[in-house]
């Protein structure tokens, strides 16, 4: 029965109060009932303009029907064809600039979309709680594919290849598997159980995982060349950058990379449960106004910070992170510095950070990414105190890269070349994809690259075979 | 089938107490594909890998002493500093080593047919061993100084004996070779046998400042192996950051190893603290632990 509500079903989140305490998630997601009332909202429109917003293009008005028809089994077939990380999308998408952008109910004045992603997670929650059977898949194929990095566009590609019958070793630098969704995202975000679980269903398909192994260094990329057909290359863009002020050496200061891995990898929440420390100050400054400036700030609140600054050049209206993001980080709490920047450190007695001195700024003209661009206003500074600073102003080329993988053609930004549509690097048989092509981005656009690899990959090696 | 993650490949194979809080480990993988294996195939003098006991642990780095490819082996030296040292020190022969992953870090730039100095100090002894190896068999003139506080915890003698051309050690306290620091035992070297083309020194930060002063007014480059906190060893969470020559560099794929004479050494051992607090907690945890589990 058709749900005329112009609002998405609401989802019960837990008090602000409550969760800046714990690393548990912000809310439980939808009921069975819940969620059947919001899959009503779906209109099932033939020409189903959401699947055009999806980068991995899922069959969406077919798995919000078998919810309606409450055939969750079905629901989740249908979804599991397409997106082999349904938890993990679920949680972590930017919907709102893409399936739920274009979804119609979305059009009508003053109508929410039909809340697409918080349906994707329900679904996969209730296989994950019921139980998911393993795919047994034979490998039929006589061709070995290496695929390095084990972030979402890896993972995407080890999955889609090894549904089609061929042998995939996934190799991975770190002890754990999962990229950024692993050492990036926080657990209130997106549970490491989850993404566990994710992974494992990928792994029972037959791809054989390998962490602890650096290509380029534990195996040279030459090597791995001359023992595989093809070369997938889903190596991310991890490697922080900073602004470079005076100051940046001093203790207390951190990339958002450091002091998220330190928190998600290292499990340094758990200290000294878990060996890995991590110092958080009293005052946080953290610089930036993207997600990771959020899960930072978020994550610095939960260890237990009397106060948590976002310190942003721009204004909200420019502000990139996800929208409902930047809420919560209000309802918890994090205060917002806009039209700010720092432009030196401070240093204590014991050569910790004690403050930031702050350029404050105005806004000028639009600049290529359309925002108007900020610009200091002169002679008008402030200092801030803090004794923890997290910079959270983006990552570049990941640098093992540089020295591994010398043969394979970069751009002017350090990010790989690829023809848009195999995904073939400059080296026959190499292809690449994921945030190493595109920059930092999002993890579904990952998944999407690992989609046209996989069938870039196929093609090149139906085509020499 | 499902492949499962492949089983923990790499146990320990020896692992002995060769002075005071000094262990000298041996890893080994049980298959060709294994991470000892593969980086005893591939490590180059003055690179080191990132190693964790288990789970919860932290990852630390340590230098890769010494390989032996056909026997699947990877030696590491290291002293007891805190919990994950104290940790690795407790493994027994047959224990299982959670990850082991390398090699890291840039190779020495070993050079050929010149007269180089190699110092080591303290457990910096063992980092330096692969390199003077290399320097001698590259047909280099190689003088050896080695120096710790006390004769038990000079490593590694005979091993150097082997492959140098000079050795000199010293003790704090006079109680082996020379007494005082190898920055004294440097200036009569070089006083007697003339300025090296090149020198290496590694050991605590504070040797590594001496030394590189020396350097610095002898006017030779020495290459320091840099050891700042480290995370993930693979260039990602710039932890790991040095000033060198003013410049902000990784030491985990920069480096470790730079020109002692452009290094920032006050900034690096300020750096080297920052968790201490936070280590002590942790190490006193960890010995609370032991006690409850010795019971
Ligand atoms: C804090 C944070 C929050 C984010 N939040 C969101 C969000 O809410 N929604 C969203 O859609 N996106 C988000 N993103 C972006 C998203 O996570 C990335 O765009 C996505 O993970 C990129 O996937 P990838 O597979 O290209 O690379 P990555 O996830 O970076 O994975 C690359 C993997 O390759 C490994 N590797 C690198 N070099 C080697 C080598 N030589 N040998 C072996 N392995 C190697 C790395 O260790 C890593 O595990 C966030 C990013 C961060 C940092
Ligand atoms: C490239 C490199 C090679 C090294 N090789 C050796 C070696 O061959 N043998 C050896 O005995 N030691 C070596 N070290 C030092 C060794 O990594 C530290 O002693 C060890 O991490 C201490 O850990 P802990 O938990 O036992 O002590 P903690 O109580 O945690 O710390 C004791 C001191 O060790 C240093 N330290 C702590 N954590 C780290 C970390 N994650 N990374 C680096 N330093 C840290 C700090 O200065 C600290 O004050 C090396 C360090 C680097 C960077
Ligand atoms: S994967 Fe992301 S973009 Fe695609 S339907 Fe799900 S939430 Fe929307
Ligand atoms: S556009 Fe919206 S209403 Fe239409 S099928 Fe897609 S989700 Fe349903
Ligand atoms: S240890 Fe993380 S960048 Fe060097």
């Amino acid at each position: 029965m058709l749900n005329r509500s112009k609002q998405k079903t609401k989802l019960t989140e837990r008090s602000p109060e409550d969760r800046r305490k714990d690393f548990l998630e912000v809310n439980d997601g939808y009921t069975f009932t819940e969620a059947v009332s919001e899959a009503d909202r779906c209109l099932q429109c033939r020409n189903a303009p959401c699947i055009q917003g999806c980068p991995v293009a899922i069959d969406i008005p077919g798995f919000i029907k078998a919810i309606q028809e409450k055939d969750l089994e079905r629901s989740w077939e249908i979804l599991y064809t397409t997106n082999q990380l349904p938890a993990i999308c679920g949680r972590v998408c930017p919907q709102e600039k893409q399936c739920e952008e274009r979804c119609t109910v979305g059009k009508i004045k003053d109508s929410e979309p039909v809340a697409i992603g918080r349906l994707e997670r329900f679904t996969a929650d209730w296989k994950r709680k019921a139980g998911f059977t393993p795919v047994t898949i034979e490998v039929t194929k006589p061709e070995k594919i290496a695929v390095v990095g084990s972030g979402p566009a890896g993972l995407t590609v080890a999955s889609e290849l090894a549904k089609n019958g061929y042998a995939v070793d996934l190799f991975e630098a770190l002890h754990a598997p999962g990229g950024v969704l692993t050492y990036g995202i926080p657990e209130f975000r997106l549970p490491k159980e989850i993404v566990r679980a994710e992974i494992e269903g990928i792994r029972q398909l037959g791809v054989s995982l390998r962490t602890d192994l650096i290509v380029g260094k534990t195996i040279y990329f030459d090597e791995i060349r001359q023992k595989y057909r093809a070369v997938f290359l889903g190596i991310g863009a991890g490697a922080p950058k900073f602004m470079g002020v005076s100051g940046t050496n001093l203790n207390g200061i951190f990339s958002a990379s450091e002091f998220l891995t330190r928190v998600n990898l290292m499990k340094a929440f758990r200290f000294p449960y878990a060996d890995t420390p991590i110092t958080i100050g009293k005052h946080v400054i953290v610089v930036g106004g993207g997600n990771v400036a959020m899960d930072a700030a978020r994550s610095a609140m939960r260890l237990g910070a009397q106060t948590v600054t976002i310190v942003y050049r721009r204004t909200e209206t420019e502000l990139p992170a996800r929208w409902e993001e930047y809420h919560h980080a209000i309802e918890e709490g994090i205060r917002f510095m806009w039209l700010s920047n720092p432009i030196a450190y401070l240093p204590g007695p014991d050569f910790r950070v004690t403050g930031a001195r702050i350029q404050k700024m105005g806004l000028g003209d639009p600049d290529a990414s359309g925002r108007r661009k900020p610009v200091p206003l002169p002679g008008v500074e402030e200092t801030l105190d803090c004794d923890c600073v997290i910079e959270a102003i983006g990552q570049s080329a990941h640098r093992i890269l540089s020295e591994g993988f010398k043969e394979v053609r970069l751009n002017r930004y350090g990010y790989i070349e690829v023809d848009p549509e195999t995904l073939m690097t400059s080296v026959p048989g190499v292809f690449a994809g994921g945030d190493i092509v595109t920059g930092a981005a999002t993890v579904i656009e990952a998944m999407g690259a690992g989609k046209t690899a996989a069938k870039g990959i196929m093609r090149y090696l139906t085509a020499i075979a | 089938m499902t492949p499962a993650i492949e089983p923990t490949q790499e146990s320990v194979f020896t692992i002995r107490e060769i002075a005071p809080k000094i262990f000298d480990m041996t890893i080994v993988s049980s298959t060709e594909e294994g991470s000892a294996a593969l980086i005893s195939k591939h490590a180059k003098a003055g690179q080191f890998v990132m190693i964790r006991g288990g789970e919860e642990a932290e990852r630390i780095p340590l230098t890769i002493a010494q390989t032996e490819p056909e026997k699947r082996a990877v030696r590491l030296i290291f002293q007891v500093a805190g919990t994950s040292t104290h940790k690795l020190s407790l493994l027994k022969p047959g224990d299982p080593v959670l990850n082991l992953a390398g090699p890291l870090g840039k190779p020495s730039e070993i050079v050929e047919g010149k007269k180089v100095l190699v110092i080591g100090g303290g457990v910096g002894i063992a980092a330096i061993l692969p390199i003077a190896r290399e320097l001698y068999h590259a047909g280099n003139e190689v003088t050896v100084v080695l120096g710790a506080r006390t004769t038990a915890l000079l490593i590694l003698k005979d091993e150097f004996a082997q492959i140098s051309h000079h050795l000199t050690l010293c003790t704090d306290d006079g109680s082996e070779g020379h007494k005082g620091f190898v920055t004294d035992a440097i200036k009569d070297l070089v006083a007697y046998r003339g300025v090296y083309d090149v020198g290496w020194a590694v050991g605590p930060t504070i040797m590594m400042k001496m030394c590189s002063e020396i350097a610095k007014q002898l006017d030779f480059p020495l290459w320091t192996s840099l050891n700042p906190i480290m995370v993930d060893g693979t260039g990602m969470c710039g932890g790991c950051r040095v000033l060198v020559g003013d410049e902000v560099f990784f030491a985990c794929v920069d480096g470790p190893e730079f020109d002692g004479r452009l290094v920032d050494w006050d900034n690096l051992m300020l750096r080297q603290k920052q968790f201490k607090n936070e280590e002590a907690d942790s190490y006193h945890h960890c010995r609370l632990e032991d006690q409850l589990n010795s019971r």
